[in-house]
């Protein structure tokens, strides 16, 4: 399935999309599949809108570390919603030891303050939780062997992951800027890759292109782009462009139906009609895979499911992503 | 507000949108169980009183492709309409003529061919948030004192970067434009929010936050010093003060506080406006629609918005539910057609593999149809009063005015049952007039 080249041997990554192409599935398909085979990954969602324990069906998540799913050959996937209140908090207890303040801070609604006149620090916050993550030790072994974060859209991933230019506008030392450093530092390292998500339609593959170019243009690394929910070709491929086209012989069709016991005479219209248009669907993601195509990176492709997304069909697309390479 | 409505008289036939009605154009057609009432979105956008149209929904399911077809649509009955757009992707903006963002509406030069002979009128514009706050700053205060505002770097940044000030810049242009009395039907799309709620939330949060006590606190130590600030603030805020320097950085601080001294005049005005605007959406003169597409996500994002608009009684319209997959041989099941192509491919050759082929693309459909039914099935049950347009998928992307109009007469093609007319009397006869 990949064009070229192998899933990056990134420790940390972070997955974007447009709106709709499911990015969260996916985040936790990737997830899972890196889990397989014993490993310890880190599932982590930032937007703070619950789409990771509705997709594994278990009660909203806390702002900690909880196990969700036990991925293939016995690794595990755990979860994380950060909440930028709390990682403030714990941002103030570890450099100021200010738990009880920051406490009274939470009442007076100072927090919301904070991250209301200076968006950036709601980035900053949320991006030293996951580099946290990353870079933790437990008993001198790391705590996890990946991480997989659910990024906020292509249309603001590029800011959200600008950590050092939110900081510049802040503080100008200290531990922020210390802080705000490190991250950057993993951002931009080769233990990062950033994938994005994309489906075969014109606004998505646009969108994955611009932020491609935008990513690249501030320095962070591109991974690779997965595309959802592609549609398998049904019709004969040589019938394809028949079929668009609206040129299939209706009556041979309806001759063909009749055989198999239908009413050919009122099928063959509907039919027809219905093949044309999975024809030009189909011309039309042909015309989007390639666009991405020219855009030279890594592509990974998982196909659409049709019915409820639930924790079994996460697996599915789990073990498309391991065997085509996602370890 | 209220300059240059027309109208006032009610045409036979249509529903009534004034008074209590949390829906407009109703009607409710078979009574089967599950099932939501139709959405007739032909009588909302060519009755007169209504002036407002309000797309809203998750982002990616169509919201803006709605309102540029929904505009062209009641243009092409012959009303002067607006569609102010926040974030078009580049080919409906092509399409729509928009080749700059900049806050004013044009002429849609190329619908002309479809809304001259009618007399009506279509125009579209960007919406650009710093100049429509930057705007407002203006109006508000003397030129000096704008310039020092609009100098200030934390003005700057919360022009162009705090959360909600494009929700909040569209209500205020939107406010704008209904003002200036020059369209009689205005139809908005809504910000990508983070949450559905952040539209509605995003004036009052800002008012709020500009208004509020902790900013106002805050810039104490411009005009107190020392003493007398402690004294003004207490212990608490103090450390608050500190921490937040330490964590900000005390030039962000010198900024804010600077920003609300040059604002002290304006914070009345800006309480007002938002409040205006609020006021504005609940007239019965406003059309919300939510805009879906039949996946799990965005439906769920549609019935928290269902349910947000109906808790502060705004005029919820009906859900306008995207990129369908109906079935054009609907008494075919999936399970029979992939029986009978079984049975052809055992058959073999050419025509008989193309014919199962075809049987197959039919079975898929009719699986992603059922699928799509449930979903939909599940939000009548939960709404079961909330009228449903739904609006079948299209092979390609949305190029030009044709494709649009295709669109649009989707959105307002007839309701295909009993005299929906009737019905709508009846229920209308139920409430007060307006």
């Amino acid at each position: 399935m990949p064009t070229k080249a192998t899933w990056p041997a990134a420790r940390l990554h972070v997955v974007t999309g447009k709106g709709g192409t499911g990015k969260t599935t996916v985040a936790a398909a990737v997830a899972l599949s890196l889990a397989a085979g014993g490993r310890r990954v880190l599932l982590v969602e930032v937007e703070e809108r619950q789409g990771i324990a509705q997709l594994f069906d278990t009660p909203p998540l806390p702002y900690e570390e909880r196990r969700v799913a036990v991925a293939r050959g016995g690794g595990e996937v755990r979860a994380l919603a950060v909440d930028v209140e709390a990682a403030l908090l714990e941002y103030l207890e570890m450099f100021y030891n200010l738990k009880r303040a920051g406490r009274a801070l939470r009442r007076m609604g100072a927090v919301d303050f904070a991250t209301a006149i200076a968006p950036g620090l709601r980035d900053v916050l949320l991006t030293g939780k996951i580099k946290e993550a990353v870079t933790r030790q437990v008993k001198g072994a790391r705590a996890y062997d990946a991480v997989v974060v659910d990024a906020p859209p292509t249309g603001r991933i590029a800011r959200f992951l600008s950590v050092t230019k939110h900081v510049a506008g802040l503080a100008k030392g200290g531990p922020i800027k210390t802080q705000s450093d490190g991250v950057m530092a993993v951002l931009r390292s080769s233990q990062t890759a950033i994938h994005i998500v994309t489906v075969l339609e014109d606004m998505p593959v646009q969108e994955t292109a611009d932020a491609i170019a935008e990513l690249r243009a501030i320095g962070l690394p591109v991974g690779s782009i997965i595309v959802n929910m592609a549609s398998q070709p049904l019709l004969p491929v040589g019938a394809m462009a028949r079929a668009a086209g609206g040129r299939l012989d209706s009556a041979t069709i309806a001759a063909s139906l009749k055989e198999a016991g239908l009413d050919g005479e009122s099928l063959a219209g509907p039919l027809l009609l219905e093949a044309a248009e999975h024809a030009q669907g189909w011309r039309a993601q042909l015309a989007c895979r390639a666009r991405l195509q020219e855009l030279g990176r890594l592509t990974y492709e998982l196909p659409k499911l049709t019915g409820r997304i639930d924790t079994g069909s996460l697996y599915e697309l789990a073990d498309q992503l391991t065997q085509a390479g996602v370890r | 507000m209220s300059a240059g409505r027309t109208g006032t008289a009610h045409t036979p036939g249509t529903a009534r949108t004034t008074g209590t009605a949390r829906t407009t154009g109703t009607a409710r057609t078979a009574g089967t169980a599950g099932a939501s009432p139709a959405l007739d979105l032909a009588s909302v956008l060519t009755d007169p009183r209504t002036r407002i149209i309000v797309c809203c929904g998750a982002g990616g399911v169509g919201k803006t492709t709605t309102s540029a077809a929904l505009a062209l649509a009641a243009a092409e009955t012959g009303r002067q309409v607006v569609v102010m757009t926040i974030d078009p992707a580049r080919r409906l903006a092509q399409s729509l003529g928009l080749r700059q963002l900049d806050n004013t509406p044009r002429d849609v030069a190329a619908a002309a061919e479809f809304t001259g002979a009618s007399g009506g009128r279509l125009q579209a514009m960007m919406l650009d948030m710093k100049r429509t706050f930057d705007e407002i700053v203006e109006a508000h205060s003397e030129p000096a004192r704008a310039r020092q505002i609009l100098e200030n770097p934390f003005y700057q940044a919360l022009s162009s970067s705090f959360a909600g000030t494009q929700e909040y810049m569209a209500m205020e242009k939107l406010g704008q434009l209904r003002e200036s009395g020059r369209w009689d039907l205005i139809i908005v799309d809504t910000p990508p929010s983070r949450s559905a709620l952040d539209f509605l939330d995003a004036p009052h949060r800002m008012s709020r936050f500009l208004d509020g006590t902790m900013i106002r606190l805050l810039s104490a130590p411009a005009r107190a010093g020392g003493r007398a600030y402690l004294k003004v603030v207490g212990a608490g805020l103090a450390i608050f003060g500190r921490i937040i320097a330490k964590i900000l950085g005390g030039q962000l601080l010198r900024d804010v506080s600077h920003f609300v001294g040059a604002l002290d005049t304006m914070f009345g005005s800006f309480r007002q406006r938002a409040q205006a605007t609020y006021d504005l959406l609940r007239q019965p003169g406003t059309a919300f629609l939510v805009v879906a597409t039949p996946e799990p996500d965005a439906l769920r994002e549609a019935s928290y918005f269902v349910d947000r608009l109906s808790s502060d009684q705004m005029p919820l319209a009906g859900l306008v539910l995207n990129r369908v997959h109906p079935s054009s041989a609907p008494s075919l099941s999936a399970g029979r057609a992939e029986g009978a192509a079984e049975t052809l491919s055992a058959v073999g050759g050419r025509d008989a593999v193309l014919a199962a082929s075809l049987l197959q693309v039919h079975a898929q459909r009719m699986r992603t149809n059922a699928h799509e039914q449930r979903l939909a099935r599940q939000f009548a049950s939960a709404h079961p009063e909330v009228p449903v347009r739904s609006v079948p998928a299209s092979a390609q992307d949305v190029y030009d005015l044709d494709a649009l109009r295709e669109i649009g007469a989707h959105l307002t093609a007839p309701i295909p049952s009993r005299s929906s007319t009737k019905t709508r009397t009846r229920r209308a006869s139920n409430r007060p007039p307006a």
